[in-house]
């Protein structure tokens, strides 16, 4: 090094060289993320960065919400508690009839030797802001790992399946819709017992079955709840209802719009679903179930679409 | 510090560490305000990267935008190293072009800076497109467009610190 230029005009390498290096590295994370998920150990060190700058950034809005719940009027709550009151009458009810039903159900699953039902247990929570991402339909919500939030839980709202949770970080998780195009909920036809696999339509925020017979035996009104063969969601929650079936002779299969049940778009109070989401051994009793990877491969490649 | 040929000309003041790093973090405060559709919402960190990378390439670069990159990037839960890599591309190109950047007023400075962050934000599109993802529609690029009209004043905002105060001192010799 002779003759190298004098200290003074050292910048270190050049441009280019540190564009090829810093786009090969992202390139690589890209690639490490979208393909194999070994990145999630970095993304939570780095979420842990942000987060305070989040907390911060939301903390005016929380507390705008926090002032206008303070400042309800006292008959717009009165109204609201006799609502409330009838509501929990009516939920009551019901729950005693599920209560005995499933005590009996219990009964005569012991009777055929089919393994028992996991019991999950309920987090209620509170979406916060809609997910970050043009590119995937998500909700942010404020629980967490710390209050029992594990990844993949199935998130309910009053009238059906919203979404999957589909990664939790301390305090927040985030959860998938199920209208993502990236989703897919196994469902099955109330009327008739038809079991097909709903996926997520995107943008348009309805689902689309796929993959039906043209003759299948479904109609527009048909209700679609989850068949819970797949052992993430519960069986029994309604998911949507039909409301355009279209068979054309020119393709193979159906083409199933329905529309979703729960408050995909509107809400603010979700039920967590957590804890167990293994299938019980043979389960059913009738016939054997084969793990199912829920979204097929050519679709995992969206970040948001990971079903454990 | 425009050197245009009719433009006045001020000395500013050396700019501080602290004003840079105070700026990135009000960028990423405001980029992670609950936007309503951040299709519509430019990008703040991205405006103020192009800023320091025009005005001071030697102490702003593609390292500090990629390392923004990947915080927004998990902040945002959205796939690991999108932004990482258009902040970097974003950085190299602004610090090419910050000579001649840095040449005109405020408002074809802004002309410059629009197809910058409108070529990051089709590159987080290209990233996402290839990994499956939908296109959400042309309405990504106002974001872009509606940054680049908000430069004149992130321009006058971030140069503040660095301004002297204006005192002419009337019995000095020249």
């Amino acid at each position: 090094m002779e003759y190298g230029p004098p200290p003074f005009f050292k910048h270190g390498p050049a441009p280019v060289v540190r564009l090829a290096f810093f786009a090969s590295l992202s390139l690589a994370l890209l690639v490490l993320d979208a393909r194999f998920h070994y990145t999630e150990g970095l993304r939570n060190v780095l979420a842990l960065v942000a987060y305070p700058l989040q907390r911060i950034a939301t903390a005016p809005s929380e507390l705008g919400r926090r002032i206008g719940d303070y400042f309800a009027t006292q008959s717009a709550l009165r109204e609201e508690n006799a609502q409330l009151r009838a509501r929990m009458l009516a939920a009551l009810q019901s729950a005693q009839r599920n209560e005995a039903a499933a005590a009996e159900g219990e009964r005569l699953r012991r009777l055929i030797e089919a393994g028992e039902k996991l019991k999950r247990h309920t987090i209620p929570a509170e979406i916060i802001y809609a997910g970050r991402d043009p590119y995937a339909l998500k909700v942010v919500v404020d629980k967490g790992t710390q209050h029992g939030v594990v990844p993949g839980s199935p998130v309910v709202d009053e009238a059906g399946v919203v979404g999957q949770v589909t990664r939790a970080h301390a305090f927040t998780s985030e959860v998938t819709l199920i209208t993502d195009k990236g989703q897919a909920v196994p469902v099955q036809v109330l009327r008739s017992g038809l079991r097909a696999i709903a996926f997520g339509g995107g943008s348009s925020g309805l689902l689309e079955l796929r993959f039906m017979a043209p003759n299948a035996e479904i109609g527009d009104g048909d209700r679609l709840v989850t068949s819970g063969i797949d052992g993430t969601y519960p069986a029994g929650l309604p998911v949507a209802t039909v409301v355009s079936v279209e068979r054309d002779s020119a393709h193979d299969f159906a083409r199933v719009l329905c529309k979703p049940a729960g408050g995909v778009d509107r809400g603010r109070f979700v039920l967590v679903l957590s804890g167990a989401a293994k299938p019980a051994p043979n389960f059913g009793g009738a016939e054997p179930v084969k793990p199912r990877r829920l979204v097929p491969r050519h679709t995992r490649k969206n970040d948001g679409a990971r079903s454990r | 510090m425009a050197l245009g040929p009719d433009s006045p000309q001020h000395i500013l003041r050396p700019v501080r560490l602290s004003t840079i790093a105070t700026s990135f973090a009000i960028a990423l405060l405001l980029d992670f305000l609950p936007w309503k559709d951040l299709r519509l919402t430019p990008d703040f960190v991205a405006l103020v990267l192009v800023f320091w990378c025009v005005r001071q390439p030697r102490l702003v670069g593609l390292g500090i935008g990629w390392t923004l990159g990947l915080v927004i990037d998990a902040g945002n839960g959205v796939l690991l190293g999108q932004h990482a890599l258009a902040y970097a591309l974003l950085a190299f190109l602004a610090i090419s072009l910050s000579r001649r950047i840095l040449w005109f007023g405020l408002l074809q400075q802004a002309l410059h800076i629009a197809p910058l962050l409108a070529f990051a934000e089709a590159v987080t599109a290209l990233v996402r497109l290839a990994a499956g993802a939908e296109f959400p529609g042309w309405t990504i690029f106002v974001g872009p467009l509606i940054g680049a009209l908000l430069w004149p004043l992130a321009s006058v905002l971030l140069l503040a610190p660095q301004r002297r105060r204006v005192n002419p001192d009337e019995t000095r010799a020249i």
